[in-house]
């Protein structure tokens, strides 16, 4: 047995030793363990497996131990994850901080920063959130103009952040903010961290037209930053944000990995409200809803293609770039036929009259305008598309 | 089994491009149009084609077949989609060759496998008179008499007919079972005409006049219905790997005269209004390309149900028709005035791909074959 075999041995076993059977298999969203502060665990089992696995290195497995990784090289790391996978081992908790500001931190912060703000993060005790979109900076995010003014050794922050998931129950934020006011808007950009109690900071959540959502609003009113809490150079924020945003993909596909999708099957509910078409226009219905089905097969399918082709080490970025796009515009394809399908039992907003589910079914259906806006618009995708991947010239 | 090319898969790729894009680009198809001649293909070429091994890919080695299978032919009709090429391979191989090896006598297959094979003989397929294709329709009707079995058809279409060598005719019997036999071109009572569609390629108009055949004529017994279903089956994804390559060329062209075509003092393709259009292209070109292989994967995976198979075949032909739909009528659009004249190449596209449209059923044939499929499984796991 070669070092390889025998360390997946050793994770093996210890997986099965101490990952408890509840905490393996998908989760709801409700079952997901959030590291912080004011972490919550709802069972002794998610603490068990969140403790055991902190006490590895193993929240970040393939980060340095002198920064609280548990020091495993890439192949080790990737042996860890598969096994993982295997066993159905749940993620003992999720952090955004580690999935997409720790690499950048490793990459681009100081000796120090990594010193101060990494072990906390490997350990689960911050719970970070992202400070990007603006209100007038969405799709065109360089536009932003949340203003760092220097101030001796602090910086003072004043401006809004949009869209910041979680933003209420957040310890510490990663924010992009204008340290160079009369730079072109690329280039006077700056990362900063700062924690979400310093004086100044409010935050309000924002109801969606699907509800109550994790989405806030973040307003910041002379909020005084230490300057050591820059990342990276003055006004280089930009090329660390292009960094956070690779990751945030990653961090995406995972997420989905892992957690259990409000999933409804087209054809079960088609097939459940509309058993037996029989006149022009419930049979004209019926077939739309085929057709959506069709292309949904077709873009699961093209998931599996993308697997295969990766493992073949063949070029797969065009199907990598329309993964989004697709997805997301053909969820509300989905959800506008199944509404169409089920009738006025998909209007229901609260109340007995309607069931569980088709509640569900409908505030899914609003929630999916969410899905292709959220995390670069169907339009963007279209222009990263249009230009990364068929080489077509940028507008004079 | 897998959505990406295997090692047999992928030869057959390499070579068919090279070999087809140099020996038969679109040029010759013009040349065959601009010649008129009946038999619509190039001899010459169709030798070649089979030297290649070609019309053994899916037939046993005891024939001379490869033994590859059925998804041997993905990427050579890929090819023949991308150069435009005319040729028999669908009509006399990939239908007929299978069939006689499925359903043949012994004596049958040798007979013909190896004639057809190397080329020494070709058979075309008789089945379908009506406008739209239906997978358990029969226009040939069949009368059993003490002396053998007597065949009727009025005006069949039949690909690839003219000057054909013989035809395999199905059809139903009195009794409502299917039968398939092996005619002569020159039996009394056979007439073919050709039949000038818009692709410019062989198709016949086939009729049968109290056409007499032999038992001996016969070509298997028992469900013969099932067995031309999954030739049509085959058919059917070919004819979409076909498509997938027409449309994969309408598509590069396109993006091709967006980087070069300048008007307003700029390349047209620098506007976010055919951007757009073009990276949806892009999108169902993909989700196209994954729908074919797994069609052709169905044919050949042993552990796929007839009901999985024909699901995933229909599958394919569906998106990959609306594909081709969507993205020839792109490429006529986005290449303007130069996009309807017969001297760009794009017409010969749009032409042959609008007949692969209806050859075998098309989308709506297909979605509605898909949705029936799935309603049953779904009844069945309930």
């Amino acid at each position: 047995m070669n070092d390889i075999e025998e360390f997946r041995h050793t994770v093996r076993e210890w997986l099965e030793a101490n990952c408890p059977t509840s905490m393996r298999g998908l989760m709801l969203a409700d079952e997901m363990v959030w590291g912080g502060r004011e972490i919550d665990f709802k069972t002794e089992d998610q603490r068990l497996w969140f403790e055991r696995m902190r006490d590895k290195g193993w929240f970040c497995p393939d980060w340095p131990v002198e920064y609280g990784g548990g020091g495993l090289t890439p192949e080790q790391t990737t042996v860890l994850e598969t096994e993982m996978r295997k066993l159905r081992c749940r993620p003992p908790q999720i952090n955004l901080g580690i999935w997409m500001l720790g690499p950048v931190l490793l990459e681009f912060g100081s000796e120090e920063q990594k010193r101060e703000l990494l072990p906390p993060m490997a350990r689960g005790e911050i719970r970070w959130c992202q400070g990007f979109s603006e209100p007038n900076a969405g799709s065109d995010l360089a536009s932003l103009q949340t203003a760092a003014r220097e101030d001796g050794d602090d910086f003072i922050i004043n401006g809004t952040k949009i869209w910041t998931s979680y933003g209420d129950q957040s310890d510490w934020m990663y924010a992009l903010v204008r340290t160079g006011p009369k730079e072109p808007k690329h280039a006077g950009i700056s990362l900063i961290v700062l924690d979400m109690k310093s004086p100044g900071v409010t935050v309000t959540p924002i109801d969606l037209i699907s509800g109550k959502s994790s989405f806030c609003q973040v307003f910041f009113d002379d909020v005084r930053v230490p300057k050591s809490q820059l990342i990276g150079e003055m006004n280089g924020g930009w090329a660390l944000a292009k960094a956070l945003l690779g990751h945030e993909r990653r961090a995406m596909s995972k997420f989905s990995q892992i957690s259990l999708p409000t999933h409804f099957s087209l054809l079960e509910t088609l097939f459940e409200y509309l058993p037996e078409p029989q006149t022009q226009s419930d049979i004209a219905l019926f077939q739309r809803a085929i057709s959506l089905r069709m292309d949904e097969h077709a873009f699961e399918l093209t998931q599996r293609r993308l697997n295969e082709a990766a493992r073949a080490r063949q070029d797969v970025s065009a199907m990598m770039a329309i993964q989004k796009l697709v997805h997301t515009e053909q969820e509300k394809d989905k959800f506008e036929v199944l509404l169409d399908v089920m009738g006025r039992r998909a209007l229901g907003w609260e109340g007995s009259a309607f069931t569980d589910q088709q509640l569900a079914l409908t505030n899914t259906w609003l929630n999916a305008f969410t899905q292709a806006i959220a995390g670069g618009t169907s339009e963007v995708q279209l222009n990263v598309i249009s230009k990364r991947v068929l080489g077509l010239p940028e507008a004079k | 089994m897998s959505l990406v090319y295997n090692e047999e898969q992928q030869q057959l790729d390499d070579s068919a491009r090279e070999f087809l894009a140099d020996r038969s680009p679109v040029s010759e198809q013009r040349r065959l149009r601009d010649e008129q001649q009946a038999e619509g293909f190039d001899a010459k070429l169709w030798q070649q084609m089979l030297e290649y091994g070609w019309g053994g890919i899916a037939l046993p080695e005891a024939y001379g077949g490869l033994e590859f299978g059925f998804q041997g032919f993905a990427p050579v009709f890929e090819h023949i989609g991308r150069n435009m090429v005319a040729s028999p391979l669908l009509t006399s191989i990939v239908l007929c060759a299978s069939l006689v090896n499925d359903l043949g006598s012994e004596q049958q297959r040798e007979e013909i496998l190896t004639e057809l094979i190397e080329g020494k003989r070709r058979l075309a397929l008789a089945v379908q008179g009506q406008d739209r294709f239906r997978a358990d329709n029969f226009d040939v009707q069949i009368t059993d008499t003490k002396q053998g079995f007597v065949l009727d058809a009025q005006d069949l279409w039949v690909p690839d007919a003219n000057h054909v060598d013989g035809l395999l005719v199905a059809g139903q019997l009195p009794s409502g079972d299917v039968a398939l036999f092996i005619v002569d071109a020159d039996t009394p009572g056979v007439a073919i005409e050709p039949l000038h569609l818009l692709d410019a390629r062989n198709h016949a108009r086939v009729s049968l006049t109290q056409v007499q055949v032999s038992a001996a004529e016969r070509i298997g017994t028992g469900d013969i219905q099932a067995q031309l279903e999954l030739a049509f089956d085959r058919a059917t994804a070919c004819v979409a790997a076909e498509l997938m390559g027409a449309t994969a060329a309408m598509f590069d062209m396109t993006i091709e005269y967006l980087k070069t075509r300048t008007q307003f003092g700029t390349t047209i393709g620098s506007f976010q209004a055919l951007q757009h259009r073009a990276a949806w292209m892009l999108a169902d070109v993909e989700l196209a390309r994954s729908a074919l292989m797994a069609g052709f994967e169905a044919l050949e995976n042993e552990s796929c149900s007839v009901e999985q198979r024909q699901q995933l075949v229909s599958l394919a032909k569906w998106k990959v028709g609306e594909t081709a739909h969507k993205v020839s009528r792109e490429a006529v659009q986005m290449h303007g005035g130069i996009g309807v004249t017969d001297e760009l190449d794009l017409g010969f596209y749009l032409k042959r791909s609008r007949v692969a449209q209806i050859l075998f059923g098309d989308s709506d044939y297909h979605c509605e074959r898909y949705g029936k499929i799935a309603q049953q499984l779904s009844a069945e796991i309930e």
